[in-house]
């Protein structure tokens, strides 16, 4: 999905000036350092949301690099997401005690609540549902979590309420 | 200013949150102004308490009373209660608490604390708390007066071992990154533990931060480096942040930078973020992640004492085996020594998960063995439920049964027995639980993380996790066990990294000692731990109520019935997923 720097999609952050000078100021920041590549594309990620393909080509450019290599490591790390996400994030630890402690269940339900499947965004742009690796809150298990908040030993019948905060 | 005989504290933290905090909070104002009492109680929010499990609790002040599980409902009987009448409601008060650290309680008579000893003791973002501890008193001892040389011949007479899985003495790595010409030579510290039920370095991360960053100083001494890197994983925003104020109050203290306590030794440390991959725990993996590059390995040798980081000779340790470091400088490798078996020496840290009482951080000797970790550290399994297997080392890792019980706990007593220490996981399993199953899990777990480099760890383990899945749903084959078994051993010798080498572990164990589980998934299409999904039913039986609850509950309203009496679940529908088996309160729901 390379992309060049010509046909640029209205919305995309590379075309929206607020935006675009927050890339410009992490790129300022960080493209000396060594290994900058990384260090770029985690704070792309963690202030814009995302790192959409003109960003890519965009980064590519300013750090004199190849394009090629920016999507390689964009599609390598699974934290790197190249499109915009829901305004909530529930992520579903598929770690082995959450796993273990009844997390294939609570999924089942979650896709039936939210009316999205996992992976995906929901139709009204609330929530992205993603399963995750082990966050390290095992004695809490099974663990959701939405956006940055931590949802220990759910059960499904407190599933429902607990996702109300992911849909508004 | 006002004079309240009383505030009461709620506590709004996530948990808390999640189960209505905030209305109880709008609740007890609501009530505390009907009942006139509002210019005398105030209410506060607060960030914990410590029981919110329960959920929506609070704490009464002056007289210490803790509420927990306290509903909207709930409220005005409790104010009318406690603040009219003043007497304590014994409905809601929280059952006496020992300790409210979930993940790391007070230590056993079976733990010795080393790696832990200060976490949970001392302020990670305070320096001065670390240094009352004797905390960079290591430093100053190795930078007044022992040579690069004697450094290194201390950690080595200490046996101390890396404690990030393969278990290389620490001492003879740092002799080889030592004895590289190039320079400069950098000092890595990995703290990607991406072990899924892992999380011991974390908590030393966020709990004792210097004692980390003054044995990677100490390394970066003996071995002759520069720099400094902790490559931390993403899914640990909190160790990156403490971390990072760390660093700068060493900076500060002139413990870190240019001429090190005068001594003319110049070191510094960088923290780099991961991004989501497994892999890039495997040591030239990482250092590719932080040339910025994709993270997949590449074969040793070279190795990285010869040739690591940008080609230079790099040092790479896991954080638990830094944090050993201090200790060891300052008390003395016989100290060290004296703990732990003739091989394995110190104490290890292992994340506690599963079936068991007590779940949670635990550091033990090294030695000591699989019973005294799950029935005294671990207080036994749960619901008086039987032990079935411990798995341990994580993804790449074995599952051992009951009968390896009294093995002791070191590097090769656990390979012999066909499993790793790994950096720490350690996850419970009772007799409800299908070695098949867990098989699979794991599998699932590094095909998905599997980098595809090399053709044997991509092409096989999905191969492995189709013969798997099938197996569990109830189509396992004539054959397939063998099939396993030669991937298994093909894998292994052929795979490029670490992850493929060791990802047919857990098949390769539970086969050797499970294999009558295979068995009768494959040739009598049974689950004898009544898991797979595939060959199972679930179905209610008379003690059912009517109650309904389950067929509210259904995610794909596979059960119907009237209220008050008996339900059934329609087999077609059902996708077995045992909700209704978990919510019913009648025992009335079972799996054939
Ligand atoms: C797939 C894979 C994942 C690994 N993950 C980690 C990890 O999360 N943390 C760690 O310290 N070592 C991990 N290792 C081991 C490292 O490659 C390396 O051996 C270790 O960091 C060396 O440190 P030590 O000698 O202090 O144990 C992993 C190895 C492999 C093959
Ligand atoms: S929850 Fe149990 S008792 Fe109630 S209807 Fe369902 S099976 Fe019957
Ligand atoms: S197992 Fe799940 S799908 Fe089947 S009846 Fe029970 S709740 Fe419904
Ligand atoms: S397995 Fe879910 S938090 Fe560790």
């Amino acid at each position: 999905m390379a992309q060049t720097l010509h046909d640029i999609p209205k919305n995309d952050p590379v075309a929206v000036p607020e935006q675009k000078a927050k890339i410009d100021r992490i790129l300022a920041e960080n493209k000396n350092l060594p290994g900058a590549v990384m260090v770029v594309l985690n704070e792309l990620q963690a202030q814009i949301g995302f790192v959409s393909p003109a960003m890519q080509a965009y980064v590519a450019q300013q750090m004199h690099v190849p394009l090629q290599q920016v999507h390689g490591v964009v599609s390598f790390y699974s934290f790197f997401t190249t499109m915009p996400r829901g305004k909530h994030t529930v992520k579903f630890c598929m770690g082995t005690a959450c796993y273990v402690g009844g997390m294939p269940q609570l999924i089942e339900k979650a896709k039936q609540v939210m009316n999205c499947d996992i992976g995906k965004t929901t139709a009204d742009g609330m929530a992205t549902l993603e399963v995750c690796r082990c966050v390290g809150a095992c004695s809490q298990a099974p663990v959701i979590v939405i956006d940055e908040e931590l949802h220990g030993r759910v059960r499904p019948n407190k599933l429902p309420q607990i996702l109300k905060k992911a849909q508004q | 200013m006002k004079y309240f005989r009383s505030h009461v504290l709620v506590c709004v933290d996530p948990e808390c949150l999640s189960k209505g905090a905030h209305d109880v909070l709008d609740a007890l104002n609501d009530e505390l102004v009907a009942q006139g009492l509002i210019d005398e109680i105030q209410v506060l929010e607060t960030s914990r308490i410590g029981g919110c499990t329960v959920g929506p609790e609070l704490m009464v002040y002056p007289e210490g009373v803790h509420y927990v599980g306290v509903s909207v409902d709930d409220v005005p009987y409790l104010v009318e209660e406690h603040f009219l009448k003043g007497r304590v409601v014994k409905k809601f008060l929280a059952p006496p608490k020992t300790n409210t650290d979930e993940e790391l309680g007070a230590p056993t008579s079976k733990e010795v604390r080393v790696v832990l000893r200060n976490c949970g003791k001392i302020d990670p973002e305070n320096i001065d708390d670390y240094i009352a501890e004797d905390g960079y008193a290591a430093l100053e001892k190795v930078l007044g007066g022992m040579t690069p040389e004697q450094v290194i011949e201390e950690i080595l007479a200490s046996g101390l071992r890396g404690r990030g899985g393969a278990g290389f003495p620490t001492g003879r790595k740092w002799q080889f990154a030592r004895a590289s010409r190039a320079t400069p030579k950098y000092m890595i510290c990995n703290a990607d533990e991406g072990d899924p039920g892992a999380f011991m370095n974390r908590r030393v991360l966020e709990g004792d931060p210097h004692a980390v960053l003054e044995g990677m100083i100490i390394g970066g001494y003996a071995v002759g480096a520069s720099r400094g890197y902790i490559y931390c994983r993403a899914e640990y925003p909190v160790a990156v942040r403490t971390l990072r104020i760390a660093i700068d109050q060493a900076r500060a203290y002139g413990l870190l930078g240019e001429n090190i306590l005068g001594s003319g030794f110049s070191f510094d440390i960088e923290v780099r973020v991961g991004a989501g991959a497994f892999v890039c725990g495997e040591e030239t993996a990482l250092m590719a992640s932080i040339e910025g590059k994709r993270g997949e390995p590449r074969p040793r040798p070279p190795f990285p004492a010869v040739s690591g980081l940008w080609g230079k000779p790099s040092n790479i340790n896991n954080v638990e085996t830094y944090a050993n470091v201090p200790q060891i400088i300052l008390k003395g490798a016989q100290w060290f020594a004296s703990m732990g078996t003739e091989k394995s020496k110190g104490t290890k840290t292992f994340a506690l998960a599963g079936d068991v009482n007590r779940t949670g951080l635990i550091e033990v000797p090294l030695g000591i063995n699989l019973r005294e970790v799950i029935y005294d550290v671990a207080q036994g399994i749960k619901d008086g439920k039987k032990l079935k297997a411990v798995q341990i080392g994580g993804p790449m890792g074995g599952c051992l049964p009951e009968a390896y019980i009294d093995r002791p706990i070191d590097y090769e007593s656990l390979a012999e027995a066909g499993t790793i220490m790994g950096s720490g996981g350690f996850v419970v399993m009772d007799e409800d639980t299908c070695m098949v199953d867990i098989a699979r899990f794991f599998m699932e777990f590094t095909q998905d993380e599997s980098c595809g480099k090399c053709t044997p760890c991509r092409v096989g383990t999905r191969r492995m996790l189709e013969i798997l899945q099938r197996i569990c749903a109830g189509e396992g084959r004539h054959g397939d066990i063998e099939m396993l078994e030669d991937l298994c051993k093909w894998i292994k010798i052929t795979s490029l990294c670490g992850l493929g080498q060791g990802a047919p572990n857990p098949v390769e164990s539970t086969l050797k000692h499970f294999r009558h589980e295979y068995e009768a998934h494959i040739y009598e299409k049974r689950c004898p731990a009544k898991v797979c999904k595939g060959l199972i039913r679930y179905e209610i039986v008379d003690a059912c109520t009517g109650c309904t609850v389950c067929a509210r509950n259904c995610p794909v309203n596979a059960i119907t019935g009237q209220r008050r009496q008996k339900h059934v679940i329609d087999p077609n529908v059902c996708i077995r997923c045992g909700i209704c088996e978990q919510v019913c309160n009648f025992n009335a729901i079972v799996i054939r």
